[in-house]
């Protein structure tokens, strides 16, 4: 699996093992972050959730596709679900390959299409004791239950 | 005849539970969201989700059968 999800933290040494290659003369990593503001907002927490079935796959295509379009030995991602504290690693992709462009560039096409793509959600904390899905709840047209029910049901 | 429905982040809250199964006679997923959006008072449109059948993506307009299992999914925020 080229793409797969841990509710525990991400090993990085053990992913780098995996995309070892002695043709391999450049290895490029992207680490996403959990960050302490968001749109102005101070964050504390994160919640992540994902549509596991499907996200695998979506998730196996983007890297499959990332490895027909650019000319490198072998890339990997790996997603947090669950709870997650500031500042820790919640993605991490990674591309092994020949020379140094490709590898950008393949690191770069799978992380903006994990974002777009991958049935994966983020629920916020706030500072203010409010919480919301990021990207759900602004563009909601009921403002009365964008953040009233978001406290009921979060970890079932 | 009878679909899974499961939900996920904000629909799973608004829902208030993480799955159902529903005896239907409504035959394409947008038919089944309209009434499910009206049931939980969903605050997300059609226009802002996409559908998935059977753990794949779907068009909204694909006819059911039953044992489908159908996931509506609200704006991804991955990464």
């Amino acid at each position: 699996m080229r793409f797969r999800f841990t509710s525990t933290p991400i090993d990085i040494i053990a992913g780098q093992r995996e995309l070892k290659d002695l043709g391999a003369g450049g290895f490029v990593s992207f680490e996403g972050w959990v960050r302490d503001l968001n749109e102005g907002l101070e964050v504390t927490r994160l919640e992540y959730e994902a549509f596991q079935e499907l996200a695998l796959k979506e998730g196996e295509r983007i890297v499959a596709e990332a490895l027909r379009r650019f000319p490198v030995k072998h890339a990997l991602c790996i997603h947090r679900v669950g709870n997650l504290d500031l500042g820790e690693l919640a993605v991490w992709v990674a591309v092994s390959s020949a020379h140094r462009g490709e590898a950008f560039d393949a690191c770069r096409f799978i992380i903006d299409e994990v974002k777009h793509r991958v049935p994966i959600w983020k629920k916020e904390h706030y500072r203010n004791g409010d919480s919301g899905w990021v990207n759900c709840e602004r563009c909601a047209a009921a403002p009365e239950h964008a953040h009233g029910d978001a406290h009921s049901g979060a970890h079932s | 005849m009878q679909l899974k429905i499961q939900y996920y982040a904000l629909l799973r809250e608004q829902a208030g539970r993480s799955e159902e199964i529903l005896e239907t006679t409504l035959r394409t997923p947008a038919e089944l969201y309209a009434e499910l959006a009206q049931r939980y008072r969903f605050t997300l449109s059609r226009e802002q989700l996409k559908v998935a059948v059977n753990s794949e993506f779907s068009d909204w307009a694909r006819t059911l059968s039953a044992g489908d299992a159908v996931v509506f999914i609200p704006p991804v925020a991955g990464g």
